[in-house]
């Protein structure tokens, strides 16, 4: 362990240097990254991408169910 | 519920999931193919000690960063769209998908976190081998982060390696190893990535080009296409060879996508390719789908039987003996054969959920042993399951343009790019290529061609596979979730909304680092 923390040191300052020393076009994409994944995670995800199985059923048991049902509905044509 | 099922919830859903997927894949084949450019020009640095070689890695490094950053997680938002808009199907396949997924989540996250990271805060911190090899890691993750999302993918095109379990209707593996080794993964896998080498050998060359049009960066330029071109010339010729083995191989698996990507209606022997045609339509029909005949069409007679079977005595089925099938001399089951057995499957399943129901342990065993544990029955009949949700045997055809013209733009211009590659070649090594202004600029614009046909590879692929969303098991409209249309709506236009930004961001950033060029690249 005592010998980990250089390297975990190490490691630790070679991330932060570089996200220090980073080029101006490196520091625009990253604001993108953190606006894209705040739209994608904090609005789309939220507000608008529930998991419909997950949200509209308690267990796997019910969802089964649901999704046999789905799958065997007959009211096509074909009877 | 299925029988309010509103078709335009369908075509919305299809559409957004269509949306996010073409603008992911703007992102992804330049990011498979640019990592292994760089990966050599670095290593060129390395043997050579030559500093013009580092800031020409660098230079492109800087692109291929700016497309990393921008395309990363834009393949996330498919996942939420299999969780809200594509319920039923999630459900379905859920065992199967969650393998290959959980891989790549785990390959990609390692590759993102420390050897992206290696390539671009390393430079002069850690040694110039490990530095070589993280980028050299970088390109094989991300190449092989590829392969499970493809294995994934290919599964929809040919299920294999698992069984259904009535009990959770699910599919559950079997075999890993089937599904791994799928052999329209295997196709799907080399076939996409040797394409993706071909486009970031095309974006290399193109934008070399456009340096020498602007007589700026001449040795960077020529030494940059030098390699995007061999390395091009390679990946295309490969492109080639991996995509005859997919032609074969959906000419076995989807065969009725095999036949309307040719515009194929009457099978024969000596069957020709199209090398290219224009469709029109015709006074006749399959049902009520008009058929479509060619209004100029140049043939290569024989080929497409040659193509399928290895000899132009081969018989290569059409659209009409697909649908309606020729049991006397062929054996070509018809849809309406099909759909008959996917009916029988579905009223075991039926029989089986009211076991369920009322709780009939001796009705549930029987129903298990006599069907889903016999292989006929899962071999004959279970196999043909979504059959039982088409209303008509003409539904099992996909939309022949969309898959004629997609196809043949794809073959088309992969033809074109071999053609410029062996022209770079050429030019670069008798050093005569800066005054040929006329063929930077074929270069040049042979970018957002690289694009379209890697886009139409994919329309045709999913476009070719309707109606189904997993091979002749479940059609889109059994996939969909039960949600309000005007929902997804409202999503397509956000993602729209948001992909466009990002590809603005994209091009308005690499278009900077492009004009600032290699020389004065910030580190």
């Amino acid at each position: 362990m005592r010998n980990l923390f250089p390297d975990v040191k190490k490691l630790v300052s070679f991330y932060y240097e570089g996200f220090r020393d980073m080029s101006a076009w490196g520091r625009k994409v990253w604001l993108i990254i953190f606006i894209k994944l705040f739209i994608m995670f904090a609005i789309l995800r939220l507000f608008f991408f529930h998991d419909f199985l997950h949200d509209k059923y308690a267990n796997d048991k019910q969802r089964s169910k649901y999704v046999l049902e789905q799958l065997t509905n007959s009211a096509t044509t074909n009877d | 519920m299925i029988e309010h099922l509103d078709m335009s919830l369908v075509d919305w859903s299809r559409a957004q999931f269509a949306l996010t997927a073409i603008y992911h894949w703007i992102f992804v084949p330049l990011t498979l193919g640019l990592s292994f450019l760089i990966a050599i020009m670095e290593t060129i640095y390395v043997r050579t000690g030559n500093e013009e070689w580092k800031k020409l890695t660098r230079f492109w490094m800087t692109l291929f960063g700016i497309n990393f950053a921008i395309g990363i997680a834009t393949g996330i938002i498919l996942e939420f769209e299999f969780g809200t808009n594509w319920s039923n199907y999630s459900w379905f396949v859920g065992d199967i998908f969650g393998a290959p997924l959980a891989i790549e989540g785990i390959l990609a996250f390692f590759l993102e976190s420390t050897f992206v990271a290696v390539m671009f805060f390393g430079w002069n911190k850690v040694s110039k081998k490990f530095h070589l090899t993280s980028t050299w890691l970088v390109a094989v993750g991300a190449n092989l982060s590829a392969l499970w999302i493809l294995v994934a993918n290919a599964w929809m095109q040919n299920p294999v390696g698992m069984i259904f379990n009535p009990d959770t209707a699910r599919n559950e593996m079997v075999s890993f190893w089937a599904v791994l080794f799928n052999p329209v993964a295997v196709d799907k896998f080399l076939h996409t990535i040797f394409s993706g080498f071909l486009l970031a050998s095309i974006f290399v060359l193109g934008i070399s080009a456009w340096f020498l049009l602007k007589k700026r960066e001449g040795w960077m330029a020529k030494r940059s296409i030098l390699i995007a071109a061999i390395f091009g010339l390679v990946s295309s010729l490969t492109v080639v060879f991996t995509g005859d083995n997919s032609a074969r191989t959906i000419a076995s698996v989807q065969p009725v996508k095999f036949a309307a990507m040719e515009a194929h209606y009457y099978g024969s022997e000596n069957a020709g390719l199209t090398a290219f045609g224009v469709l029109k339509k015709s006074d006749k029909k399959i049902g009520e789908k008009e058929i479509l005949d060619f209004s100029f069409r140049i043939k290569i007679p024989g080929f497409l039987s040659i193509m399928t079977g290895g000899d132009k005595n081969t018989y290569v089925p059409g659209i009409k003996d697909l649908v309606y099938g020729e049991e006397d001399s062929r054996q070509i089951l018809s849809v309406a054969d099909k759909i008959r057995q996917g009916i029988f499957a579905r009223d075991v399943l039926n029989d089986y959920k009211r076991a369920i129901m009322f709780n009939d342990t001796e009705q549930i065993r029987v129903i298990k042993k006599q069907y889903f544990q016999d292989k006929k029955f899962m071999n004959e009949n279970f196999r043909y399951f979504g059959y039982a949700s088409l209303m008509k045997p003409e539904d099992a055809v996909p939309n022949v343009a969309l898959s004629f013209y997609s196809f043949h733009l794809m073959v088309m211009l992969g033809f074109f790019f071999i053609l410029v590659f062996a022209a770079s070649v050429f030019l670069v090594l008798k050093g005569s290529i800066s005054k040929h202004r006329w063929f930077l600029w074929i270069a040049l614009l042979s970018i957002p061609l690289a694009y379209i046909a890697s886009e139409a590879g994919w329309v045709l692929t999913e476009a070719g596979r309707q109606p189904w969303i997993i091979q002749d098991l479940m059609p889109v409209t059994r996939g969909v979730s039960q949600i309000s249309a005007s929902s997804v709506m409202t999503t397509f236009i956000l993602f729209a909304i948001l992909f466009t930004a990002l590809l603005i961001a994209e091009v308005s950033i690499m278009l900077r680092q492009i004009k600032t060029g290699p020389k004065h690249q910030e580190d």
